[in-house]
């Protein structure tokens, strides 16, 4: 009888939290559900248009995770890639940010300098990949922006990322 | 505070009626700063007598900023006014050692304040109950209304060196980041204040993320990172002014962790090219660079010896984070840390005899001290996350920033003894990260 409850009130947390990731992921953009709901009629720039940042951003994966204290990508960061790869050969006009972020089990210097190794690895991937190094830069932002705040190792993990921003293109 | 300072006078010693005394040697009231200490010696500090009119409100701040400041350092305790059986109501007449020594008070600091205009005059004297003499002689300072609390500190700097031995750390300033907002939407500004917390100005608007700010050695200047232009770079601002310019170096490069040199006219720092940091010295008028370390590893965190011919610093080449020493020229670097965990951001103490240092260890931070071959470690706090440690002018306090866990977790700075004594929170309006305490005004 405890057990039970105890289990609905966790479920009911679960929810709570994807809801809120959700809202700081999405950053205001198109719903994901809502985009899905009207197939055939693409809305430009909308996440169901294969051609703009929100596509990217939710169908392509924007973002890689890393092992604690590691810059190694492995075989699902490396998958997400090269997705990353394709969007970025079909879409020529648009640019790339690739920002380096640590989990807070770090001193601050040293974040940054892991950021940074993690945001390179990346470019350094896409690079190889065949994307023009001009079309990318890399920025680390150490442990100074999380997108999960509790001090647990499931929020560390997702902490522990580098996020490619896509930005129109303007390269000279 | 540029006004303040042109109007502060010198020092004068008063040639007042008391016969001069030689200081007390090795008898009661003395203070040794070992790790011994550990019953506060007790003092009085009745209120200061006001001999202007209007001085009195004066008079009594002046007398309880100086006793939160011998207080604070843990080696001195306050007998309560409560206690008092003599009062002192004028600053010339005798004192009457009786009436102190009844209430144990082992020292006792008398003082006066007088205010004529946009002038305020502080005299005081130290008194040694039990010897029955006066330790020191009598001094005064003069400054404006704006400027009491300075005065009180040294008022407090000038009891604790005549006690100790060794000198004070009250009439210092600290830089640092003040923060607000929740973990993932943190605004960080930089902002200066007293040691204890007070006279707090912002150097800084919200707007761009900045971190680490580190004083010149003369305190008249600051070195930060700030994401203003989109990347982390080096900043240098001065503090009369709050007037910033970027670091010149390289475009489109991160640079960050910096710190003068004793100097004041080279800065080192980091600069990431690539998968790679090292760390690197720069001529700050010229804009003259040199690179200080070439591994392919993170080198990062670098402050210089107090007489500026060596560089600690740490590097994860050996896997982790450890300590490493080179001369501020560069070229090989000897390992110092050993033990277990990663040891990182070293400071050199003003001393030169320590090094101060974040360590992981287990899940847990540390602020430790080492002699600077690395031996004698000590570790002197435990929680979830401490970070950061800067030294006291007089290298015997070190402050800190320590972050609670959670979602609703928050930065705050700390003071503790190398002793590992005297664990207590610095006051500050918001949360507060990345300390560093500048020299004794």
């Amino acid at each position: 009888m405890r057990l039970s409850a105890k289990i609905t009130i966790l479920v009911a947390g679960l929810a709570l939290s994807a809801c809120t990731n959700a809202n700081r992921f999405d950053n205001g953009a198109v719903d994901l559900n809502a985009a899905t709901g009207q197939a055939g009629g693409i809305v430009p720039g909308s996440a169901s248009d294969p051609s703009s940042p929100a596509y990217f951003q939710q169908t392509v994966g924007d973002r890689v995770l890393f092992a604690v204290d590691q810059s190694t990508l492995g075989p699902q960061a490396q998958a997400t890639l090269d997705g990353q790869v394709q969007w970025l050969r079909t879409n020529v006009d648009y640019n790339a940010v690739i920002e380096g972020h640590a989990d807070e089990q770090g001193t601050r210097a040293y974040n940054l300098a892991l950021g940074a190794r993690r945001a390179n690895a990346v470019m350094e991937y896409l690079v190889s990949q065949g994307i023009p190094s001009n079309r990318l830069r890399f920025v680390s932002y150490g442990k100074e922006r999380p997108i999960e705040i509790c001090s647990e190792e499931a929020c560390y993990a997702k902490n522990r990322r580098a996020v490619t921003i896509i930005s129109a293109g303007l390269t000279s | 505070m540029k006004q303040f300072l042109a109007s502060f006078l010198a020092v004068m010693v008063l040639a007042l009626s008391a016969p001069m005394t030689a200081l007390a040697q090795s008898g009661p009231l003395r203070i040794e700063i070992t790790e011994g200490v550990v019953e506060p010696l007790p003092y009085a500090v009745p209120n200061f007598v006001a001999e202007s009119a209007g001085a009195q409100e004066l008079a009594q701040q002046i007398a309880r900023v100086v006793a939160e400041d011998l207080t604070g350092t843990g080696l001195f305790r306050e007998v309560p006014r409560e206690a008092h059986i003599s009062q002192i109501t004028s600053f010339g007449s005798p004192v009457q050692f009786a009436d102190w020594k009844a209430i144990n008070a082992q020292a006792l600091i008398t003082g006066a304040v007088s205010q004529e205009g946009g002038r305020v005059v502080v005299k005081f004297r130290v008194w040694d109950v039990f010897a029955g003499t006066e330790l020191g002689q009598g001094m005064q300072f003069a400054g404006t209304p704006e400027g009491w609390r300075r005065m009180a500190h040294k008022v407090a700097d000038q009891v604790y060196s005549r006690i100790t031995g060794e000198s004070g750390y009250f009439d210092s300033r600290v830089v640092f980041v003040s923060e607000s907002g929740p973990k993932d939407q943190r605004s960080k500004r930089l902002a200066v204040m007293d040691y204890d917390g007070a006279n707090l100005q912002y150097l800084t608007g919200g707007n761009a993320l900045v971190l680490a700010p580190r004083f010149s050695d003369d305190g008249q200047r600051v070195l930060y990172t700030s994401y203003e232009t989109g990347l982390p770079r080096v900043h240098v601002l001065e503090v009369g002014t709050v007037q910033s310019r970027i670091l010149q170096g390289q475009d489109g490069v991160m640079s960050f962790a910096p710190r003068f040199a004793p100097n004041g006219q080279t800065v080192v720092y980091s600069l990431t090219q690539g998968s790679n940091t090292d760390i690197w010295a720069m001529d700050i008028a010229g804009g003259g660079t040199r690179q200080l370390t070439s591994a392919p590893s993170i080198e990062t965190a670098p402050s210089y010896s107090p007489d500026g011919s060596q560089i600690v610093f740490e590097s994860d080449r050996s896997g982790t984070q450890q300590l490493y020493v080179m001369s501020a020229n560069g070229g090989e670097a000897r390992r110092i840390s050993f033990g277990q965990g990663r040891y990182s951001t070293p400071v050199w103490s003003p001393r030169g005899d320590m090094i101060a240092f974040t360590k992981q260890n287990a899940g847990r931070f540390h602020i430790g001290v080492m002699r600077t071959d690395g031996s004698e470690e000590r570790l002197l706090t435990a929680s979830f996350l401490d970070e950061g440690p800067t030294w006291a002018p007089n290298g015997r306090v070190i402050m800190f920033a320590r972050e609670t866990q959670g979602a609703q977790g928050s930065s705050s700075l700390y003071t503790v003894d190398i002793s590992g004594r005297n664990l207590k929170r610095v006051r500050t309006p918001e949360g507060a990260s990345d300390p560093s305490w500048g020299p004794l005004q």
